[in-house]
């Protein structure tokens, strides 16, 4: 079966858990910005977690059927249609042969997850059929959505009606708090710039996307001084380029930080504050810009803690999908 | 040359094996990655150097972050009794320096630039006290590079030239980075050299333009035929001048799947460039041209 874009949406891609292993020649993981959300639309369309889906950001594509499939539609709060009918979120529903899956306006969050039972089957590429944009690789000819494209689906054998339990549901929206574990070039700047870094209130920028997500509206950061080592560069920002973990946190030239996502940007010559952990990386791509946001400082201890409630919730939803 | 290490979050470890950059720095991070590789502990998942610098993934569901951090710093002790010689190549590269491509993206972005009224070319001759453009390319293109990190975006090389401290070219970082660069521009920032794989963002100085793709996804082009990135660290560079017919020919030539890059293997051992530069550079060349 196929399904045929009608309307690609504002920025379509195809994602799924990503791409891990070729980061060290620059080659990001990608996968899903809110991969709990698209782990939960697999489960509930009857597909293995990391099954290939759509990524739909703040705007949803308009698709036409070609044969009847099982949709679940998680993330962001963007309500699907049948044919004009509005379906709930977070719960698979059925689509008929020749009919019309569209999206009302978004009202909370940023990316929603649609998943089709057998997955989108475009072909893997070094193991994933994530898309990365910037390297044209992945996805559907390694580029978002187009009017036209005929999107393949594989085999499927899900059912419609089966829920994830609203209390397993992440509910996007409102003002934000990232858990931050402060490290790599923490040591560039003074006590009272880390000390307000925490303390102020940040704000997305709208350059956030894939790669990263940009905050603005905090004081600036005053750095320690010292002569810059050789190869770095003149600006108190630049280091001697190195990799950037993802989740971590740069401060270009001490103003806006950005915090790198999936299709990171894997160096580059500028500092970093600390890395925001693995489990509020979801989060993140749930972000609006002008969302407030605010980094906390946790340890690693309180880290594994996040990462070891993330995958309690994550296998909470597979056991009621089962 | 101090190591210092640091958690990035609860996935990453990132080692800093010197503030500044040197090629000491960059063999001892490569000589602890290698033997990072050849440990094959569980729970590693991705293993990247950098210039001076690496970084190790790691699932703490697997291996507890300490004791990945322990494992690391073992590692460091027994990897500084590794030779540091390297079973590397040397690959020809093209330059279309001052290329009109460039010149019109850098004219675009001028009021990013440390100097609007320039080139970025003129520029960085100027404060490198290189005599012109002529100057710039004879200082550029004499020395080879070396390739001390592959990364930023699929394939893109950071390249480090094999010269003194003295004779290295240096140069700022665009004041606010450019939203786009053309592909395959040469660029630089700091000390380095390096090649735009893909067209987009980026912050260096833009010198000249290469013919030669280094990163193809689709695996069409011949020599990326096994793999879709050229480039690997270890690697050794010699930029060719070129003028635009020669461009032009060479970009016909590509296009039309004839085109093959010059790659010979070569040795490299730091002891011995430490020791006598200009001579370990001359034999770096003779292995390029064949004698």
């Amino acid at each position: 079966m196929a399904i045929n874009v009608i309307k690609p949406g504002l920025s379509t891609t195809v994602q799924d858990l990503g791409r891990p292993g070729y980061y060290h020649i620059g080659i990001p993981t990608s996968g899903g910005m809110d991969m709990l959300s698209l782990a939960a639309a697999n489960l509930a369309v009857g597909n293995p977690a990391g099954a290939a889906v759509l990524e739909a950001v703040f705007m949803g594509p308009e698709l036409e059927f070609t044969a009847d499939a099982v949709v679940a539609v998680t993330g962001a709060d963007l309500p699907p249609k049948v044919d004009g009918v509005e379906q709930a979120g977070w719960e698979s529903f059925p689509v008929k042969k020749g009919q019309v899956l569209s999206f009302a306006f978004l009202k909370a969050g940023a990316r929603a997850y649609i998943a089709v039972s057998g997955g989108i089957d475009v072909p893997v590429v070094l193991g994933s059929r994530s898309t990365y944009t910037l390297g044209a690789l992945g996805g559907f000819e390694g580029r978002k959505l187009q009017a036209g494209d005929v999107l393949p689906v594989g085999q499927g054998a899900g059912k419609a009606g089966r829920s994830v339990p609203a209390a397993l549901r992440r509910m996007p929206g409102g003002p934000a708090e990232l858990r931050m574990l402060p490290g790599l070039y923490w040591h560039r700047i003074t006590e009272a710039a880390g000390k307000g870094f925490f303390e102020d209130t940040w704000k997305v920028a709208p350059e956030a996307d894939r790669i990263g997500y940009r905050f603005k509206a905090g004081r600036p950061l005053e750095f320690e001084p010292r002569e810059q080592p050789f190869g770095a560069g003149s600006d108190p920002s630049n280091i001697v380029d190195a990799c950037y973990p993802y989740g971590s946190v740069q401060v270009p030239g001490g103003t806006e930080p950005i915090v790198l996502h999936r299709d990171a940007v894997s160096g580059g010559g500028y500092f970093m504050l600390g890395t925001v952990v693995s489990a509020d990386m979801d989060l993140i791509g749930q972000l609006q810009p002008h969302t407030p946001t605010r980094f906390v400082k946790v340890s690693m201890e309180q880290a594994l803690q996040a990462r070891h409630d993330r995958k309690a919730v994550l296998d909470g939803i597979a056991a009621a999908l089962a | 040359m101090t190591t210092r290490y640091s958690f990035g979050g609860d996935e990453h470890i990132f080692v800093e094996c010197d503030e500044e950059m040197s090629l000491e720095a960059f063999f001892k991070g490569l000589s602890i990655t290698n033997a990072l590789k050849a440990a094959q502990i569980k729970g590693v998942t991705e293993i990247c150097p950098a210039n001076a610098s690496f970084q190790v993934r790691f699932d703490p569901d697997v291996i507890a972050p300490d004791d990945m951090m322990r494992e690391l710093k073992a590692l460091e002790a027994a990897a500084q009794s590794a030779p540091s010689t390297l079973e590397t190549r040397i690959i020809e590269v093209p330059v279309f320096y001052n290329d009109p491509w460039t010149h019109e993206t850098g004219q675009r972005f001028r009021e990013r630039h440390q100097d609007p009224t320039s080139t970025d070319i003129e520029y960085t001759a100027r404060i490198n006290g290189l005599d012109g453009i002529d100057g710039f390319i004879k200082a550029h293109s004499g020395a080879p590079w070396f390739v001390s990190m592959v990364g930023f975006v699929a394939g893109l090389p950071f390249l480090y030239q094999m010269t003194d401290r003295s004779r290295q070219i240096q140069s700022p970082k665009y004041l606010r980075p450019r939203t786009d660069t053309p592909r395959l521009t040469v660029g630089h920032g700091g000390c380095f050299a390096c090649i735009y794989s893909v067209r987009g963002a980026g912050g260096y100085q833009m010198f000249g333009i290469t013919p030669m793709p280094i990163y193809d996804p689709h695996q069409t082009t011949p020599y990326l035929r096994d793999f879709m990135c050229l480039f690997k660290p270890g690697d050794i560079v010699k930029w060719k001048p070129i003028d635009r017919a020669e461009y032009d020919h060479t970009v016909a030539e590509v296009d039309a799947g004839r085109w093959m890059p010059r790659i010979a293997p070569v040795t490299f051992s730091l002891a011995e460039f430490q020791a006598d530069i200009d001579g370990t550079n001359a034999r770096v060349m003779e292995a390029l041209n064949g004698h």
